[in-house]
């Protein structure tokens, strides 16, 4: 049996209009008009209502939306029906569905799912299922592609407080083009090479958007015994392993613990609070003070026999945590459990008060939530809920991706049942010419890419992967044509660019638009490329290049200047030049490059040196 | 577009009904799912099938292609309706016409169904119950476009039924398209009706999580209640936003936008009512407080009346045609009341043929005056009727019920001028 089972999805923004409307796809500062609404879950003809659905109506939200002009229109505030699915979408869609050797759809259908977290103004997002059975090869391996969508993305949320959610609409309608592998991947490392390879892929049409939050991947884990667990919105592919792994963990925890209660013989917890506030009352705990005087109650409930797996003391079972993820989704700040107390400014005297009110022996736990009566209950008896699912093991969830690789809970998995037609988008039907044709003009896969690279760009083989894996090919093109601009090009985004991460540079405020500038500029000789660090760095700082070199001190040098100062610095040392003859070159560049570093090219600089030792010889 | 002979024969080879699960073999591929209806944008030959993922897809058939019933579909359960405790509220009825106000979903084959039944009404919508005691019946089954005389008399007998019960408010759920001419029509023939009714429509429909119909029924449902106020009117959002419905006269509001959740407007009159879609009433505008009493609908109407559109270069020969077969005629005419000569002329000898002209303006807002210009001069010593601040639908509306009880040019005229049910505004401010 394999440690591990994983399968992604991938969602990829296209580089098109909307899906659904002729608004620019891109993201903007600007918040534009704002409106209102309430989203209820549309009840099934047997009265069901999809859980996920139900748990996010439960919290009785409100949305905000923010509508910028230019990139939001009546159809994203679902004042307007959508119009027709955008051509050039679709196509991108049969590119990369001919790409991964998919079964096209002949006729593609749009379905509206139901979504009410307000991410979608409609309470749907509009998807249709355009090809299925296609495989990629990872490192010999076979990766089974179960699905490929072409689906809306939904509206980016901006702020979130208690009961309201601000969403803005500008990436609401974004074309996505989502890939569902197979779960056919048994390893953390494996995951990450997948998800390049297929981004790596997507690219290759050139019709996607790059950059941050441009792809996003959906995780799904499970190990023996454990249960389908998804990530949901992974944007640093770096860290998919990671997440693989802390999931496991995770996962092997609760196994655990559902095992140790087993062991003990703990039974479900009624879902019953008690009123504890009396207790409390003088409670030196800012939480319970804070929450009391605003005339909150403290409210507590026992958990029989679960001491020791709220918090284990090596820390690695945590259920605690869990509990308190779901007590949160219902909009309390947090609880507190007996694992953890005393602690928090909740002595060891206020503990014992606790559980002895509560009758407790020494194997069992309580949990403890103070906020208002209407939200500390239905917070702790979702805690309660949580503790239960211990007992059978690891719930199926959604969860939210933190940036240091771990995850909390953000809801149910969805049912499946959840879609019915889009009526208002006509069908699409494929003729099999329009497939034939676009088989016939597939763009370059990557590695003809990295292949061509090498080839004509004189850089070597691993370079070339390396390019294309991270996304900077298509780039690189562009800015390496120019004489001896390959080899800067490739320096550029496989050395500077990590190290200018490293030292805490924004590289996404470093636009296509910016480079494309900044080698302009050095093609033209207007700085020497020893400098493009440091102008590259001032521009992911928000100057253009004329302030960058301004800001440098970088104004190029002309050859008369440059005479000047290596005759003054020769000058200077002329007996030791006497001395060496041709040999004091050497010795004299780093001297010369202090001065004119970043404003002639070093081996322009050498050889300008050269020369004027030699003028200077000469008499 | 419906099923090619090819597609039909297939379906009907296998005895394959929508709902049931089948297999179905074609292009080389297999797919097995729930056979769905035929989309009518989908190529003749396809046959579409939802998949075990939800995801609907489009199968092209060819003369190989099979079709085999894996499963039957299920009988749908029936849905389980709680009975209605008696709450003691105020009785409210609703009156289907055919629209979806309120609607649950089959996940299964995608099909939307309409809550009928007062019971259903309450299960899609529980906060009814809380505002009020929901009566229910299904008066017309129809698309709001194919509405016409006999429905709204139909409508309007029902409504008085309602009241004359003692409901304390009726609400008719209602198609979007033609909404204002049915409010309209129901203002005319029900008079001076003791208690209110309520049109209510919605722009987005309501098996739609973003629907405006439950915002706009709740709201409908709160101004019959709490509001001292017996005419007929159109609720509808005030804004984009689910903050606020709009309450409109039924002869002074119009649909003014194809897609918008606020489309209704009222038209130079301000709104009667601003009611908060989370509780809250406030009344902009004095109306015909409630009353005792009953109802008796005045329904006879004249249906040979028809509403001339007036545009540049329009031929006399075209309007002497159009009013050749009708007894009345509105104009909506330019600016403040004109047409060209040549129309002008024509109209003259419809009037004079004793068929009644009614002018009003394409421009919706404002009042026409034919005192201003020579052409509206003519058009007055042609004997055509000022049709005031009225809008177009409604003057129609009007005509056709005036006629339906006044033969004589002169009374019809002077109907046609007065104020009957608030379509005219006698002044309006700034």
């Amino acid at each position: 049996m394999h440690p591990v089972t994983c399968g992604l999805e991938v969602h990829q923004q296209l580089d098109t209009r909307k899906l659904f409307c002729s608004c620019r796809s891109q993201l903007v500062e600007g918040q534009g008009a704002r409106f209102v609404r309430r989203l209820r879950p549309t009840q099934s003809e047997l009265g069901e209502i999809d859980r996920a659905a139900l748990a996010q109506a439960e919290r009785g939200m409100r949305f905000t939306y923010q509508a910028p002009p230019d990139v939001s229109c009546l159809v994203e505030a679902d004042e307007e029906p959508p119009h027709a699915a955008d051509a050039e979408a679709v196509q991108a869609a049969l590119i990369v569905s001919a790409l991964l050797g998919c079964q096209v759809m002949d006729e593609v259908h749009f379905m509206r799912k139901i979504v009410i977290d307000g991410s979608n103004t409609s309470g749907f997002q509009r998807t249709a299922l355009v090809a299925v059975d296609g495989a990629l090869e990872v490192n010999g391996r076979r990766i089974g592609i179960a699905s490929l969508c072409l689906e809306e993305d939904a509206a980016r949320k901006v702020d979130a407080k208690d009961r309201e959610v601000t969403y803005r609409l500008d990436r609401l309608g974004i074309p996505l083009i989502e890939i569902a592998t197979a779960p056919d991947m048994h390893d953390p490392e494996e995951v990450r090479e997948v998800a390049q390879r297929l981004g790596s892929i997507l690219r290759s049409t050139r019709m996607v958007k790059r950059g941050l939050g441009t792809i996003r991947e959906d995780l799904n884990i499970s190990v023996p015994g454990g249960a389908r667990v998804e990530i949901k919105g992974v944007q640093d592919l770096g860290l998919l392993p990671t997440y693989v792994r802390t999931e496991m963990e995770r996962q092997h925890a609760l196994i655990e613990i559902k095992r140790l209660l087993r062991e003990r013989g703990a039974t479900p917890v009624p879902p019953a609070v008690r009123d504890v506030t009396a207790l409390l009352r003088d409670s030196r705990s800012k939480v319970l003070r804070s929450a009391l005087t605003k005339g909150g109650k403290a409210l507590c409930a026992p958990l029989p026999l679960f001491a020791g797996t709220l918090r284990s003391a090596d820390g690695r079972l945590r259920l605690g945590a869990e509990m308190a993820q779901h007590a949160r989704s219902r909009g309390v700040a947090g609880i507190f459990h007996s694992d953890e107390l005393p602690g928090y400014g909740i002595t060891a005297e206020e503990v014992q008060a606790l559980r002895a009110e509560l009758r407790l022996g020494e194997r069992d736990a309580f949990v403890l939530c103070a906020d208002m009566a209407d939200r500390a209950e239905p917070a702790l008896l979702a805690a309660l809920a949580r503790a239960n699912q211990a007992l059978v093991g690891v719930p199926e969830e959604t969860r939210d991706p933190l940036p240091d690789g771990t995850s909390v809970y953000s809801r149910p998995l969805p049912g499946a049942g959840r879609m019915y037609p889009e009526t208002d988008v006509p069908p699409i039907l494929i003729e099999p010419e329009r497939l034939a044709g676009i088989r016939a003009a597939l763009p370059e896969l990557p590695e003809a890419r990295i292949a061509r690279l090498v080839g004509e760009y004189a850089i070597n083989e691993q370079q070339a992967r390396q390019l294309v894996r991270d996304g900077y090919d298509e780039l690189f093109e562009e800015v390496g044509r120019g004489k001896g601009m390959a080899a800067v090009a490739a320096r550029t985004f496989l050395s500077t660019y990590p190290e200018l991460q490293k030292e805490g540079v924004d590289l996404e405020a470093l636009s296509d638009a910016k480079v494309r500038e900044a080698f302009a500029a050095l093609s033209a000789g207007r700085f020497a490329k020893e400098a493009l660090p440091s102008v590259l760095r001032e521009m992911a700082r928000g100057a253009d290049v004329e302030g960058a070199m301004a800001a440098l001190g970088l104004e190029a040098m002309d050859q008369g200047d440059a005479v000047h100062i290596l005759d003054a610095i020769i000058a200077e040392r002329a007996e030791f030049v006497r001395e060496k003859g041709e040999g004091a070159v050497g010795p004299l560049m780093g001297v010369a490059m202090k001065e004119l570093r970043g404003k002639v090219d070093g081996k322009a600089a050498a050889d300008l040196l050269r020369e004027r030792v030699r003028v200077f010889l000469e008499g | 577009m419906s099923y090619s002979e090819r597609a039909k024969g297939l379906l009907a080879r296998s005895k394959a009904d929508e709902g049931d699960t089948v297999r179905l073999r074609a292009g080389g591929r297999e797919h097995v799912g729930i056979l769905m209806p035929h989309h009518g944008f989908s190529h003749p030959d396809v046959i579409v099938i939802k998949l075990g993922s939800g995801y609907n897809i489009g199968v092209r058939v060819d003369d190989g292609s099979e079709l085999t019933v894996l499963a039957k579909a299920g009988a749908r359960a029936p849905r389980p309706m709680p009975p209605q405790p008696s709450s003691g509220l105020p009785p409210v009825s609703f009156l289907g016409t055919g629209g979806t106000i309120a609607s649950y979903v089959d996940y299964r084959t995608g099909a939307v169904h309409p809550a009928l039944r007062a019971e259903e009404l309450v299960a899609t919508v529980p906060e009814l119950a809380g505002i009020c005691a929901p009566r229910s019946r299904v008066v017309l089954s129809l698309f709001s476009e194919n509405m016409d005389v006999n429905s709204w008399q139909t409508l309007a007998e029902a409504v008085a039924d309602e009241l004359n019960a003692g409901a304390e408010g009726v609400i008719v759920p209602h198609g979007t398209d033609t909404l204002g001419y049915t409010s309209a029509a129901l203002a005319f023939m029900l008079g001076d009706g003791p208690r209110p009714v309520v049109l209510v429509g919605a722009q987005r429909s309501s098996d739609r999580p973003s629907s405006d119909a439950y915002g706009n029924l709740l709201s409908s449902a709160r101004f019959c209640v709490q509001a001292d106020a017996a005419e007929v009117f159109v609720l509808m959002h005030g804004e984009p936003s689910d903050t606020y419905a709009h309450v409109h006269r039924g002869t002074k509001v119009r649909k003014m936008h194809t897609s918008r959740r606020d489309a209704f407007q009222s038209v130079n009159a301000p709104p009667v009512a601003r009611v908060d879609i989370e509780g809250g009433l406030e009344m902009l505008a004095p109306c015909r407080p409630k009353g005792t009493g009953n109802v008796r609908p005045e329904l006879a109407m004249e249906r040979e009346v028809g509403l001339l559109y007036f545009h540049p270069g329009m031929g006399p020969e075209l309007v002497r045609k159009v009013a050749e077969g009708l007894r009345g005629l509105v104009v909506a005419g330019t600016g403040l009341g004109h047409v060209s000569q040549g129309v002008v002329d024509v109209l003259r000898e419809v009037v004079s043929q004793g068929k009644p002209v009614v002018m009003t303006s394409q421009c919706l807002g404002g009042r026409v005056n034919l005192n201003v210009y020579d052409t509206g001069r003519d058009l007055l010593s042609a004997g055509v009727i000022p049709g005031e601040d009225m809008l177009p639908e409604t003057a129609l509306v009007k005509l056709m019920w005036v006629l339906g009880r006044a033969d004589d040019m002169e009374e019809v005229a002077r109907l046609m001028a007065s104020n009957l049910r608030g379509e005219i505004s006698e002044r309006r401010e700034l």
